[in-house]
């Protein structure tokens, strides 16, 4: 079973590693310049260490979490390792995923950013693309659409969150320290929040 | 005797902390500098901060010192993974240098994890130039 989920986790890496210098790009405008460098460390390390013979999908989702915490390095680590860690909980002994099991990982990983990076929306973070994507994901299958169909609402979403990223100040992280400078740059968090979803949408439809 | 753990994005700048709280409480097994990435590049990894708590955790509980953002992040990521561990972890809002010491001689001294803990907090008040 796991081959799927596996696959899936391998494409979110290679898109990230792909961008690695274009994320790393934007956040050389507002931030420290690593995102892209460190996420695409953390996910060489996933790639490497996610397996096929994973029992289901939590254990993959966990063993990504977990490995994302101790290899990436700055905030994106504990952000993205605890969002993918909830989500693992979601799918605990489960061998596929269902449109609602997908909501109730998002709403987790979401939950689980906000604890950890103690944020809202508007901050300018990836909440700004997350929390809409939930949203139009959710509207769109209570209206009874597909996952596939909840996630292209979710990736239409998220592209508008980070067109909104480029019109706030951060008040979080790095890019705080520019206050107002930063206005006019998209956040990078929300830039591969968005790409992961993208990823995720396009795995589901191929 | 109290714990501390001393967490810094560079492996240097714990290591070098860890040779200053040895100066004034050499005799205290249990503050472990846990700085950077395994690989000694600069970044914190919670699962190795997860480690250094349980290695200076005596029974007494553990303080932990954090620098800068994510240190911070990391640290509590490493708590949340040890809730099930019956270890108190407690993170304070302290500078890294300065509260490490205070805590340093205050676990050196016998102090509880309440006192270790605001020793570390009351240096973020303490005046450098009179």
């Amino acid at each position: 079973m796991s081959t799927r989920v596996y696959d899936c986790l391998k494409a979110i890496g290679e898109k990230i590693i792909e961008n690695k210098d274009f994320l790393t790009e934007l956040d050389r405008e507002i931030g420290d310049a690593d995102h892209g460098v460190n996420m695409a460390r953390g996910f060489q390390s996933v790639i490497e260490k996610v397996s096929q013979d994973d029992p289901d999908i939590g254990a993959a989702l966990k063993k990504t979490g977990m490995t994302l915490l101790s290899t990436v390095g700055g905030a994106s680590g504990p952000l993205y390792g605890t969002a993918y860690m909830e989500a693992a909980k979601v799918f605990a002994d489960k061998q596929t995923v269902t449109a609602e099991d997908f909501k109730a990982a998002l709403e987790a990983a979401i939950a689980g950013i906000q604890k950890r990076g103690k944020a809202e929306k508007g901050e300018k973070t990836m909440l700004d693309s997350l929390l809409p994507a939930l949203d139009a994901y959710s509207e769109k299958i209570a209206a009874g659409g597909s996952i596939v169909d909840g996630l292209d609402a979710a990736c239409a979403a998220a592209r508008e969150g980070i067109e909104f990223t480029k019109t706030i100040a951060a008040t979080k992280g790095r890019a705080s320290y520019l206050g107002d400078r930063s206005i006019g740059h998209q956040d990078p968090g929300a830039t591969s929040a968005t790409m992961t979803l993208e990823v995720i949408r396009d795995f589901l439809k191929g | 005797m109290v714990g501390v753990v001393i967490v810094s994005h560079s492996w240097k700048i714990a290591d070098g902390i860890k040779d200053l709280t040895d100066q004034v409480a050499a005799q205290v097994p249990n503050i472990i500098a846990c700085g950077g990435m395994e690989d000694k590049e600069i970044g914190t990894d919670a699962i190795r901060i997860e480690e250094a708590i349980v290695k200076a955790n005596q029974g007494d509980g553990v303080v932990v010192l954090a620098d800068l953002g994510s240190g911070v992040m990391s640290a509590e990521t490493a708590k949340d993974l040890l809730e099930d561990e019956n270890i108190d972890i407690r993170i304070a809002d302290a500078p890294l240098v300065e509260g490490a010491i205070a805590a340093a001689v205050a676990a050196a001294c016998g102090l509880d994890i309440d006192k270790v803990q605001a020793a570390a907090e009351q240096a973020r008040t303490v005046n450098k130039i009179n």
